[in-house]
């Protein structure tokens, strides 16, 4: 095993000098892996932007919370008052504040433009809670609650945060996926283009045969060419794809779902990473597709 | 050496060998003769292991063919040297490198005097750098030779091997496999060249097998 390791990475000028260098094949595997290598550079930073951007909102969402308060005029004051109380002495609420009749108009005006006449309307009071580092039990101030502001309706959030942590596992998932594909397509364009060689070469193969060379001396003259030419293009693709995520807009002048799209920190480093992946990718497809084929011979 | 017990082979459509029983002694020199496509690449495909027989055994140095693996009949055909009759090279080598390719696949570094008294052997000592399809027929043969008989093989399988050559240069071929089996190498040439055979006859003592009606079988006096 160590002697076939030691004969797949030891550069051998003599052995790869037994193929002959083929056109096409060549530029196909480099143009291959770069291309899919600058498209893997954009699934990996859409992945993980997203991921970024749902952790926060679910972060932001789950350390809020509101309780509505529907009741008749005359006891919107008392229930208010009470819901304030009752928020004041359970443990983990950091803060609760009434939003004043400004701020609910603002909430509205999205959908009812900013002419709303609120005296007019039967609208719920919302008080916003402001949950500390040790959480609330919601179960025991639901009935808390219920008990003294029996119009009162706590709203942790969970309706909200439950699809967007979903779509935050999607969206993971699509990038995984994604990533996941481009690696297969690569691998499956590389075996065409090592097929193509192999085929091309088959008096070669037959000749190498004859005068006793072994299955791993002719796989592996194949396959560290083919891997050299996937590493090789792979940077490329890694240093073009990181060029582009670089020139994306600033997240200040993009705003809105562009916020943060990209690397962060040694997040920059990851793409680096995947032209090794893309020469591990070509020595497994070359080599798998070198055995199948060479196997087919005497 | 190489020996075949009850041996049949069949393409498929029929049996193109049949009942085939013989023993290479080392250092023997055989021609083997008949018709073509009587089945002589056949034979000598099975007794380099690039066909398998569907029924007998084939034993080469004393190890059944079928119960090599493909790593075996690689280090098993180091130790025979082929020349075909359309012999196949690495044309884009320069011939120093075709015939040293042998060496180079088991990992061996040849002296490249060795490799230069070689050439000059075959007649191919000017020849060195020059490109495969740059040779004649003539010339491919000899390098073929060379390359056959460049790791010091205990056997030297040669089909037709001078089928595109003419009289002289076939003679001169023939001449260097009597060198190799003088020194104690064992020959087998697979040829319809009748004249071929009768000129070897004078110099070696060669046995002659033909295949009749899908065996082999001695040749005779009538030869």
């Amino acid at each position: 095993m160590i002697a076939r390791l030691r004969l797949l990475v030891t550069p051998d000028r003599q052995a790869d000098r037994v193929v002959p260098p083929s056109g096409h094949t060549a530029w196909l595997t480099v143009f291959t892996a770069a291309t899919m290598t600058f498209l893997a550079v954009f699934a990996l930073a859409l992945s993980m932007a997203s991921g970024r951007l749902a952790d926060a909102w679910a972060d932001a969402l789950a350390r809020t919370a509101t309780v509505r308060i529907s009741a008749p005029p005359d006891q919107m004051e008392a229930q208010t008052f009470a819901v304030l109380e009752v928020l004041k002495t359970t443990p983990g609420i950091a803060a609760a504040r009434a939003l004043d009749d400004d701020e609910q108009k603002a909430l509205l005006a999205p959908w009812f433009g900013p002419d709303l006449p609120l005296d007019a309307l039967p609208l719920p009071r919302l008080i916003e809670v402001t949950e500390a580092a040790e959480g609330y039990d919601s179960e025991g101030l639901r009935q808390r609650l219920a008990a003294e502001a029996p119009g009162a309706v706590l709203d942790d959030h969970t309706r909200w945060r439950r699809p967007l942590a979903t779509a935050a596992a999607r969206l993971n998932l699509l990038g995984g996926l994604s990533m996941v594909l481009i690696g297969a397509s690569m691998a499956a364009m590389i075996t065409l283009a090592a097929n193509a060689a192999l085929a091309a070469n088959a008096q070669v193969i037959r000749v190498l045969r004859i005068v006793g060379a072994q299955d791993d001396y002719i796989a592996a003259a194949f396959v560290r060419r083919f891997t050299l030419r996937a590493l090789t293009g792979s940077a490329v693709g890694a240093v073009a794809g990181l060029i582009g995520v670089a020139l994306l807009p600033p997240v200040d002048e993009a705003g809105g779902f562009l916020t943060g799209l990209g690397f962060q920190g040694a997040g920059w480093l990851l793409p680096l990473l995947l032209p090794p992946v893309a020469a591990a990718v070509a020595l497994i497809a070359t080599r798998t597709a070198a055995f199948r084929k060479l196997r087919e011979l005497p | 050496m190489i020996a075949f017990d009850n041996v049949a082979y069949n393409y498929g459509g029929g049996e193109l060998l049949s009942e085939v029983s013989l023993r290479l002694a080392p250092g023997s020199f055989h021609f083997l003769t008949g018709p073509s496509g009587a089945g002589k690449s056949t034979f000598l495909k099975l007794a380099y292991a690039e066909l398998l027989p569907t029924a007998g055994r084939v034993t080469i140095f004393d190890r059944e063919v079928r119960s090599l693996t493909r790593d075996d009949v690689a280090r098993t055909r180091r130790r025979i040297g082929v020349v075909h009759q359309d012999v196949q090279f690495l044309d884009h080598l320069p011939l120093a490198a075709n015939v040293s390719l042998p060496l180079m696949v088991s990992g061996r570094t040849g002296d490249s005097r060795d490799l230069t008294d070689l050439l000059q052997w075959v007649g191919l000592g000017q020849l060195a750098d020059a490109l495969p399809p740059q040779l004649s027929g003539g010339e491919r043969q000899r390098a073929a030779l060379a390359r056959a008989v460049i790791m010091g093989p205990d056997v030297i399988l040669a089909d037709e091997p001078t089928g595109n050559l003419d009289w002289e240069m076939s003679l001169r071929l023939l001449t260097l496999l009597v060198e190799l089996n003088k020194m104690g190498k064992t020959i087998l040439v697979a040829t319809h060249d009748l004249n071929l055979i009768r000129t070897a006859k004078n110099q070696v003592a060669a046995r002659v097998l033909r295949i009749r009606n899908r065996r082999i079988q001695l040749a005779g006096a009538d030869l």
